[in-house]
């Protein structure tokens, strides 16, 4: 089975379409940051990781906050269960991730970029810096690039270590000044208060590779992809039960059925969206679509089938989160404990309804009480999957222990 | 915008709010709306502080007034109208006119579950524990009506107890994450032996490579302890041995008092802070079986006349005799907690630490040998208890080395906290004691040895002695009150000029003596790096405390602290000081008299070197 789609397999109307090194970042430094803010923000671009928060708002919020020095992270720790389009991004189309910080460094006024690496990238982490190398001989990195006098903005690589709450902007900030990836109090926020405290721009790689196509073609065309409030295309990365997994670029607006035709999905049962963070949604809802008006996602999504068990899908989620959690705040700490303790009791048919709605109330709690996303997103297939899996899960004959399971 | 000075992550610094240039709320001012009422407060106010000053009350757990913010415990949430989620009010600062509401169903159940979450993994039994009664999570699960353990309760310990240092005993079994100990040791104290390690279910508040406390650079301050919420963390309690010393009729058992624990000690008795009971504890102490009753004054009034001898020594080695191994400043050694933090941190700076022990050790080594000898006890049956505000003396009185009087010289150090629990155990209700006097020989000591409890106070009695003794006058400072030395202010900085000095002292002349107070290690770190640096080469004298406040604040004293408890405490030191007849270390009648019969060769003589003098350990930042 391919793994990934070849190259040339690789359409789509906004990424994959046509770009040559250095060609947005003329463009950019010909407009100026006035312009590529207005084409950002016509554009209705948001944040490619997950959240959704508009990229053009971000960069003006740093663009105005005081500061001697700004900073653009790259995220690159791609660590939700199930994405892999940065790795694609990142190994074939470096251009456009690392034009696009050279441009967010022009508007916002940075002259430090840095790409957050995947310490399990690191086997790209050598063709990464010889390609930052070709653009500093190229004049695309270094000092007055391009000639532009002043302009001077250069990009270092750094690490991660493993942890999934590093890939949250600030726990992420926190990592790259060498302290425990713990995710901070907001606010304030990174825009005002970032790396080593000054002013900083975190955006994902997707849409750092997103920019320079708006640079360079405007944000009108842009919107013209997608839907009203869902602009642009989005990266997808499909795996599961399916004959073609991989990276595909699809239109925001398109339906779950479509995408499962598109990737010869057969007897689908549910489609996990937003990785292990993400909602879980039954054949029933397949004709929901992906679109910040619908379903928002950072573009995981695993396809499970008939033969699939619903509980240990969800058993494995609440193991990872357990593992994952940094362990600072006591909802995401000691509530996903909870819920895998909750899980393990349905398994083995020793609960009661009354405390897994409990367990549920809970899970809303975590979602609006803990301090980051990670555990605000944590009860998402604890409660999607219970909830739209209640029969399977529920019967005591598809339990684990079969009909000895024994539901009090 | 807040700036990276200190190892401390920007995330756990306080807040520094920028107040815009185009500001549209007047005079700095934002009015927010707390649960439906308007209130103004200044711009960048936490919620919690708003709410606060608006009587409106927040639970708080990992929230501690001497640190920085944290938001982990998310016990403080509360609702601000338009935001997705519910917010810290402790981190939240108020920069808009926001809506707040603090009781909505969702916050009150919000606040529950995080409640329920933190006793299903707290392991222990609240009748069992050193802090019935005093613990925040307990009066968390009162305040919110706990009847039943919503998530489970775990049933058996997961950790094993460190009972490795002497003083610090951490039972991570009771921890509830709030990282208070770390932030107490990483920003007030900047040792950072404390770290959150693992993730996940995994994580646990552990020291470098989960070794135990005692073979870490823990110094044993103790303020983790001060901190805690819960009984995570407590000090090495002797009390049984005590006890067990005062039942046995062979023993002689003797108490010394430090002067911190009788200002605090009332508050262990639902006192409010401020109060002293040193006349009432005295009557305590006889009534509970000690068969004599010292006063740690009268050994901090001689720890002046060694260290003032010595500094004006040392004055005279370098600036007459150009004598190049004798070191200035001199540094006071009073505080266990600077010298293990010395040792650790700054070990190639020894020589500049007076070698005079502490007043506890001291007046252990004078009790088993000139008091043995007075009272007719051999000094081998000899208990010496020390009453201190500390956990770092339980670790000085073990040190080998402090046994010159041929036995150990202090047996137990322990805590007010300690010794309060021994009284309510002997059935006494100290407020209700009547007022006695100290016990002979020692009597009644000095102002001076008294004010050795707040930060600066040492300097302050040091200065009324060496001022004396070289310019034959009394300090020139209205009603002996040496200002420069009082206060909060974490480095104090100040001189006396010395004239018309004595026929001994003329070398010192016009003189400056120039002199530096600083309290808490963080503060030490900072006047260390000053030394290092060469900016202290013309100051002459260096009182450090460990602990901030001084002793007053120490690691052994009732909890909770604050820094307007630990101005109570001092407050109550300095009136009761002011009230005393004798108020320099040097007048101390019963400190002439020991110097004429047994310590006859003088301070810094013979046999005090013997006895009262000591040397300290290079152990550096990495052991073994």
């Amino acid at each position: 089975m391919e793994t990934i789609i070849k190259k040339t397999q690789r359409t789509g109307p906004v990424i994959f379409s046509e770009y040559t090194r250095g060609k947005a970042v003329r463009k950019a430094i010909e407009i100026g940051r006035n312009d590529i803010l207005f084409e950002l923000k016509d554009s209705g671009l948001k944040g490619r990781g997950g959240a959704g928060f508009p990229t053009a708002t971000k960069w003006m919020l740093s663009a105005a906050a005081n500061g001697e020095k700004k900073y653009i992270v790259c995220n690159a720790d791609e660590g939700e269960p199930g994405t892999f389009k940065d790795r694609v991004l990142l190994l074939e189309y470096p251009e456009l991730i690392f034009d696009g910080m050279v441009i967010a460094g022009f508007t916002i006024g940075a002259k430090e970029g840095i790409v957050y690496l995947r310490g399990e990238y690191e086997y790209m982490l050598k063709s990464l810096e010889d390609y930052l190398e070709e653009m500093r001989k190229d004049n695309l990195l270094g000092k007055n690039i391009l000639g532009k006098d002043g302009f001077d903005f250069d990009i270092t690589i750094r690490l991660g270590s493993g942890a999934y709450v590093c890939g949250e902007e600030t726990a992420l900030i926190e990592s790259l000044e060498g302290n425990r990836g713990e995710p901070r109090n907001r606010p304030p926020y990174p825009v005002n208060t970032g790396f080593m405290g000054y002013p900083t721009v975190v955006n994902n790689v997707e849409t750092l590779a997103v920019v320079p196509h708006i640079v360079l073609k405007g944000g009108g065309w842009f919107k013209q992809h997608g839907t009203d409030k869902s602009t642009g295309s989005k990266l997808f990365s499909v795996s599961g039960d399916c004959a073609r997994p991989g990276v595909y670029e699809l239109p925001w607006g398109i339906k779950i059925s479509e995408l499962l035709f598109i990737v010869r999905a057969e007897n689908t049962k549910a489609v996990q969206i937003g990785g292990a963070s993400g909602v879980c949604i039954p054949k029933s809802q397949f004709d929901r679509a992906f679109a910040y008006e619908d379903i928002a996602t950072g573009g995981s999504i695993m396809i499970f089938n008939e033969s699939r068990n619903m509980l240990k899908v969800l058993k494995n989620f609440m193991e990872f989160f357990v593992e994952e959690s940094c362990g600072q705040c006591t909802p995401c700490r000691i509530g996903n404990l909870k819920l895998l303790e909750g899980v393990n009791k349905i398994e083995s048919g020793d609960f009661t309804f009354g405390y897994i709605n409990t367990l549920k109330e809970l899970g809303k709690t975590m979602q609006v009480a803990s301090k980051c996303g990670l555990g605000q997103s944590s009860p998402n297939p604890f409660i999607s999957i219970l909830e739209n899996f209640k029969e399977e899960i529920f019967n005591s004959k598809n339990r684990n222990g079969g009909s000895n399971g024994k539901a009090r | 915008m807040a700036k990276r000075d200190s190892r401390t992550p920007v995330s756990q610094q306080p807040h520094t709010v920028e107040i815009p240039d185009d500001i549209t709320t007047i005079g700095g001012t934002v009015t927010v709306e707390i649960n439906e009422k308007k209130v103004s407060v200044p711009f960048g106010t936490t919620i919690l502080e708003a709410c606060k000053t608006n009587q409106i009350h927040i639970p708080t757990l990992c929230h501690h007034p001497d640190l920085c913010i944290a938001g982990t415990c998310r016990v403080c949430l509360v609702d601000v109208e338009g935001m997705r989620t519910l917010q810290t009010s402790c981190s939240f600062p108020i920069t808009s006119p926001i809506k707040i509401k603090t009781t909505t169903p969702m916050v009150r159940k919000a606040r529950r579950h995080i409640i329920d979450l933190l006793l299903s993994e707290h392991y222990g039994e609240c009748y069992t524990c050193v802090r019935n009664n005093n613990c925040e999570l307990q009066a968390l699960a009162k305040e919110y009506g706990v009847d039943n353990f919503t998530f489970g309760h775990v049933d058996k310990p997961r950790f094993e107890i460190d009972r490795s240092s002497p003083s610090v005993i951490r039972d991570m079994n009771k921890c509830v994450l709030c990282k208070r100990c770390v932030r107490t040791c990483i920003d007030l104290q900047e040792v950072g032996v404390l770290e959150a390690i693992n993730r996940g279910d995994k994580t646990h508040i552990g020291t470098f490579y989960d070794k135990a406390l005692a073979d870490v650079v823990c110094i044993n301050c103790g303020q983790c302890i001060n901190r805690c919420p819960t009984g995570a963390l407590h000090a090495n309690d002797p009390s049984d041995d005590i006890w067990a010393a005062i039942d046995d009729p062979t023993k002689h058992v003797v108490i010394q008092t430090a002067p911190s624990p009788r200002a605090a000690i009332g508050e262990e008795f639902g006192q409010p802070a401020g109060t002293s009971y040193t006349g009432e504890l005295n009557t305590a102490l006889r009534r509970i079986g000690f068969d004599k009753v010292f006063d740690t004054n009268f050994s901090a009034d001689l720890t002046i006349m060694e260290e003032g001898t010595e500094l004006l020594n040392r004055l005279k080695a370098v600036l007459v005799d150009k004598d190049e191994s004798v070191k200035l400043p001199q540094f006071t050694s009073c505080s266990p907690g600077w010298i293990k933090y010395i040792e650790h941190f700054y070990p190639e700076y020894l020589d500049h630490l007076s070698t005079a022990k502490s007043p506890q050790q001291m007046f252990g080594a004078v009790i088993k040998t000139f008091y043995a000898k007075e009272a007719d006890v051999k000094p081998e049956d000899i208990v010496t208890v020390a009453l201190m505000p500390c956990s770092a003396k339980k670790f000085e009185c073990n040190r080998p080395e402090m046994a010159d009087s041929g036995f150990k010289d202090v047996d137990y150090g322990l805590t007010t906290r300690e010794m309060a629990k021994m009284i309510k155990e002997a059935g006494i209700h100290l407020p209700e004691m009547p007022s006695t006097n100290f016990d002979d020989p020692f009597g009644d000591a000095s102002g001076a040895g008294l004010i050795f409890g707040a930060t600066g106070g040492v300097m302050e009695a040091a200065l009324r002695t060496a001022y004396e003794l070289v310019t034959g006058r009394e300090v020139p400072f209205k009603n002996l009150k040496i200002e420069p030395c009082r206060g909060f202010q974490g480095v104090k900085q100040a001189s006396v000029k010395l004239e018309n000095c004595v026929e001994d002292y003329k070398f010192l002349e016009g003189a400056d003596l120039k002199f530096i107070v600083a309290h808490g290690t963080a503060n030490a770190k900072i006047v260390m790096e000053m030394l290092k640096r060469g900016e202290l080469n013309d100051v002459h004298f260096i009182e450090i405390m460990a602990c901030p406040g001084g002793c007053i604040g120490g690691g052994g004293q009732p909890i909770p602290t604050s820094e307007a408890i630990r101005t109570a405490r001092a407050k109550a030191i300095y009136e009761e000081e002011e009230s005393l007849p004798i108020r320099k270390s040097h007048e101390n009648t019963h400190v002439k008299y020991l110097y004429e019969k047994f310590l006859t060769d003088g301070p810094c003589g013979h046999l005090s070197h013997k006895l009262l003098h000591t040397h300290y350990t290079k152990r550096g930042k990495f052991i073994s």
